[in-house]
């Protein structure tokens, strides 16, 4: 009886004051060419020891491989303390906050991760979060033609240099509501958006421009000369970012003369294990001026009755809960608890440790590029600096070198060829601040021996 | 100073947590005009202040696992721990979501069993577990009924109808998906107005969006005829599946004429609701929508397991997340399942429903309106208040205000929109009798009160952290964000 709690006693003293003589008589309003039959796709129940010891074996062969994979979801370490509060019953078994006096816990914390996320983007209002950094980039997109009424072309641009996931999600959700999304070339020397890939569309009606920051192939843009390119044109600018670059880098409601107008990202790696690709959390911020077309959960702090301080869901009028058809978005549930451990983490780490995170990731990324590329046959393909994901070039085939990689237990990168055959034999490369100077060794000693090997066969 | 002290007001310059962060600060080549001039305004506290104030957050919340929380089709059942822990295996957590098949076989083993598992609960032909809630398995589903007409080349299919009574979410996603939104009525004893249906299905249906049983409580009766009517009329039918714990085990939507279904893993599948999320919307298809199915979706042949994505599936609507979803809440509802087992995911349903039609039945002897008395309840029903709001002057907001000063989460209010002053009850399976006979006695006890003392529960709660809040002020004086210079 898995977590059903009845004594026979307790269901024959319910069955009399229903006045039924059988739970199945509670059915008798289903029709009875309706009623399934046994569910043979089900297995038998297991006990808990006997499930503990399955999943323990299917997790031991996975492994736990030494990994240099970014590409949107990046290994980082997690504070004990993260996961530990954050899956406190309180947190983990509580619902959306809809009664405000029961829920002030989870309702203080969305403030709180709120202020954090408007911290680190410098714009004035975040939401309570977003599905993942792809779902978020549609949403912003979508909420930038809302909020840019002079333009009516819903015309988003979005650089070659996005992450092409996130490009392939954007056109799923937003597509089906008429959004052009129009790709913009990338400078081969450099792996950024020059202006002059704009120049096209300088005479033509642009409803907002997204801006990366750092870009997919871990290029730093010319975020200032972008923004403003968007301004003029009567664009919005939507930065994508990565939230550790933000201890580092110029704040997207810093970007040129005025400053982005949404930014948004994956807030993954905001203590969020890697877990396979979810749950994640997508984050959004906007200048003020755009809140009401935001989609999700906004909270405010106001007062009660006794004039003390507290919280509660705001802005709910843009809600498909309220406004049904005429909604900013149909999302409900959003990323709560992953919200929760985020915000947690934020804490832990403050201002000053985010950056240590993010420096030394950035100079790890530096290191393995240098071990790397110093290999014949490897060589690095842009120029300029970067933060902690750089592109490296082989003089052959990348995936079977990835896969021989893998049979020694090293996720050596990402290829890049399906994605951007016009780049050669790519393959996109991180290594954040879990990585040691013996983790690199290990990188470049096996890769050195695959590539020497491959050569004598 | 308010007693809702914020991480921020234990800052101090120079204090930080010093063991989560790498000990020296390395170089970073950053361009001058790209860096930051100002460190963001993070809280600088230690890691014992970090923990002692989200702890302290964290127990003024009602949960499920502090509290009775028969929040009406949200399906608030327990969560099991092992669900949690199990998904928590370091291998699983730090599995990167583009690692090779490789380096993912028990994991996706556990994906392609989960799909199976949910096809044969479902009565569907195939399973894609990508959405990442119920809200995003209403999209694809909706998305996949517009793929399916526009490669019929039957383009002028563009409404959706819906019941008046639906969740807000089934207008909104039908919106998104670039459909128009025609609404139903239904009848006062809780079915479809099948009249209705039949003056307003035509060569512009795509299709309608159902939850059976529905959000009244009750089991659509006539179903079969409503899957004839649409079908019919070259439609497709959605089911919304927010109240399938229902009839788990049971009764099939396949079965029902259903051609897509989403299934909120949150709910039925009891993976945690999380203070609002993740939740987990997985969607399952019959035939004629399975070439549409949002990929990614796991595969296996002889060499195992793999992932089939565009270049697999190219009908598909496309991804809907970077990845793969919300991986480890698949994680959690693949435990729950292969721990409930066939005959547990039968008892889900049977039970669900014996505490419902107990609550209600017991409520109704106390002197209660049940809004459809004539139905048997499924795993929810719905008390009307309109009397003693006529009579006493006490809402049914009152009384789910006084109801946590009892220690009992409210039930959903004012849903749905139709029933005057309701309360949506649902107790779930996973509460023992005498919590239901708690639940009874306080609302009872509180309706005495509303006669006697009316005040009393009109100024409730008392013992929450805080009382009533000033929602008008909240959204007239936005205060989204601490600062610096908001605390000046």
């Amino acid at each position: 009886m898995a977590f059903i709690p009845h004594t026979e006693e307790d269901i024959a003293q319910m069955l009399a004051e229903i006045g039924v003589d059988d739970i199945e008589d509670l059915f008798s309003e289903i029709p009875a060419g309706l009623k399934a039959a046994a569910l043979e796709g089900v297995p038998a129940a297991v006990p808990e020891m006997a499930i503990t010891r399955t999943m323990r074996q299917l997790a031991a062969r996975d492994g736990s491989p030494l990994s240099f994979l970014g590409g949107g979801a990046y290994e980082h370490h997690i504070p004990a303390a993260v996961w530990e509060v954050t899956t406190r019953g309180e947190f983990y078994s509580a619902y959306t906050p809809y009664q405000a006096e029961a829920s002030q816990g989870t309702l203080q914390l969305i403030y709180e991760f709120q202020s954090m996320i408007t911290a680190l983007t410098a714009l004035d209002v975040s939401n309570a979060s977003l599905y993942d950094g792809a779902s978020a980039l549609a949403e912003a997109s979508l909420m930038a033609i809302r909020a840019n009424r002079k333009s009516k072309s819903a015309t988003v641009l979005v650089p070659r240099s996005v992450n092409p996931r996130y490009l392939r999600v954007a056109e799923s959700i937003a597509g089906n509501q008429g959004v052009t999304f129009a790709p913009i070339d990338f400078d081969p020397e450099t792996g950024t958006t020059p202006l002059s890939a704009l120049a096209s569309w300088a005479d033509k009606d642009v409803t907002a421009l997204v801006v990366p920051q750092p870009n997919f192939f871990g290029r730093y843009e010319d975020v200032d000369g972008l923004t403003d390119w968007a301004h003029a044109h009567g664009a919005l600018a939507i930065g994508l970012v990565n939230p550790t670059s933000l201890a580092l880098l110029k704040p997207p409601g810093e970007w040129g003369g005025q400053g982005a107008d949404i930014a948004c990202g994956e807030g993954q790696p905001l203590g969020v294990p890697l877990s396979s690709g979810g749950p994640y959390l997508g984050f959004m911020a906007c200048k003020k001026a755009f809140v009401r077309q935001m989609p999700g959960r906004i909270v405010g702090r106001t007062v009660d009755l006794d004039g003390k301080s507290g919280f509660t869901l705001t802005l709910q009028a843009r809600e498909q809960h309220i406004r049904r058809s005429k909604a900013t978005s149909n999302i409900c549930t959003n990323q709560g608890l992953v919200m929760t451990a985020a915000t947690i983490y934020m804490s832990l780490l403050g201002a000053s440790g985010l950056a240590r995170v993010a420096a030394a990731s950035c100079s790890n990324t530096s290191a393995l590029v240098d071990a790397l590329s110093a290999l014949d046959g490897v060589e690095s393909v842009f120029s300029g600096a970067g933060f902690h994901e750089a592109v490296l070039r082989l003089d052959r085939p990348v995936q079977p070198v990835l896969d021989a990689l893998a049979q020694r237990d090293i996720l050596g990168g990402i290829d890049l060829g399906p994605e951007f055959p016009e780049l050669g034999h790519c393959m996109l490369i991180c290594a954040t601040e879990t990585k040691t100077d013996e983790d690199i060794r290990h990188y470049a000693r096996a890769l050195a021996d695959i590539l020497q090997q491959a050569q004598v066969a | 100073m308010s007693d809702a002290k914020l991480i921020f007001e234990y800052s101090r310059e120079g204090r930080s947590a010093h063991a989560q962060a790498p000990l020296t600060l390395a170089e970073a080549d950053v361009p001058v005009h790209l860096r930051r001039q100002t460190p963001p305004a993070l809280p600088a506290v230690s890691e014992l202040q970090a923990v002692r104030h989200y702890t302290r957050v964290s127990q003024k919340n009602f949960s499920i696992d502090t509290h009775f929380y028969p929040l009406g089709s949200c399906t608030m059942k327990y969560n099991p721990r092992a669900c949690n822990t199990l998904a928590m295996l370091p291998e699983f957590l730090s599995r990167h979501p583009l690692g090779p098949s490789s380096h993912g076989q028990g994991f996706m083993q556990i994906l392609w069993e989960l799909q199976e598992m949910l096809k044969d609960v479902t009565g569907m032909r195939g399973v894609s577990l990508t959405p990442m809630a119920g809200a995003q398995g209403e999209f694809a589903g909706v998305a996949m009924i517009k793929a399916y007409h526009h490669a019929r080349g039957d383009h002028e299919r563009d409404e959706i109808l819906v019941p008046e009574a639906a969740h807000g979410t089934n207008p909104a996603t039908a919106v998104m998906c670039g459909c128009k939104v025609k609404e139903l009525p239904t009848l006062a004893d809780g079915d479809v107005d099948l009249d209705a249906l039949r003056a307003a299905v035509g060569p512009r249906t795509a299709g309608i969006m159902l939850t059976n049983p529905s959000t009244l409580g009750v089991f659509e009766r006539h179903i079969v005829e409503v899957s004839e009517i649409v079908h019919d009329a070259g439609g497709l039918l959605y089911y919304d599946g927010a109240n399938l714990n229902a009839i788990l085990g049971k009764a099939r939507p396949g079965d029902m004429g259903f051609d897509v279904i989403h299934m909120n893993l949150h709910k039925t599948f009891s993976t945690p609701h999380g203070g609002g999320g993740p939740g987990s919307g997985a969607v399952g298809v019959g035939e004629r929508l399975l070439p549409y199915l949002p990929v990614p979706i796991v595969g296996r042949d002889d060499d195992g397991f793999h992932w089939l994505t565009e270049s697999e599936r190219p009908d598909s609507i496309g991804p809907l997340s970077a990845f793969m979803g919300n991986a480890g809440v698949l994680l959690r509802a693949y435990v729950y399942m292969r721990m409930l087992g066939r005959d547990g995911m039968r008892r889900v349903g049977e039970f669900a429903t014996l505490n419902a039609n107990y609550l209600a039945r017991r409520l109704e002897r106390a002197g209660f309106t049940l809004a459809v008395p004539e139905r048997r309840a499924s795993h929810e029903f719905i008390v009307t208040l309109k009397s003693e709001a006529r009579e006493l002057g006490v809402t049914a907001m009152d009384f789910a205000k006084r109801l946590l000063d009892y220690g009992y989460h409210a039930p959903t209010t004012y849903f749905p929109l139709l029933i005057p002053e309701c309360l949506l009850i649902e107790p779930t399976e996973t509460e023992a009798k005498e919590d239901l006979d708690g639940f009874v006695a306080a609302l009872t006890a509180i309706r005495e009160e509303a006669s006697t003392d009316p005040d009393l529960v009109k100024g409730a709660p008392y013992s929450t952290p805080v009382r009533r809040l000033d929602d008008v002020r909240a959204a007239r004086h936005l205060d989204l964000a601490w600062g610096p210079q908001a605390e000046q």
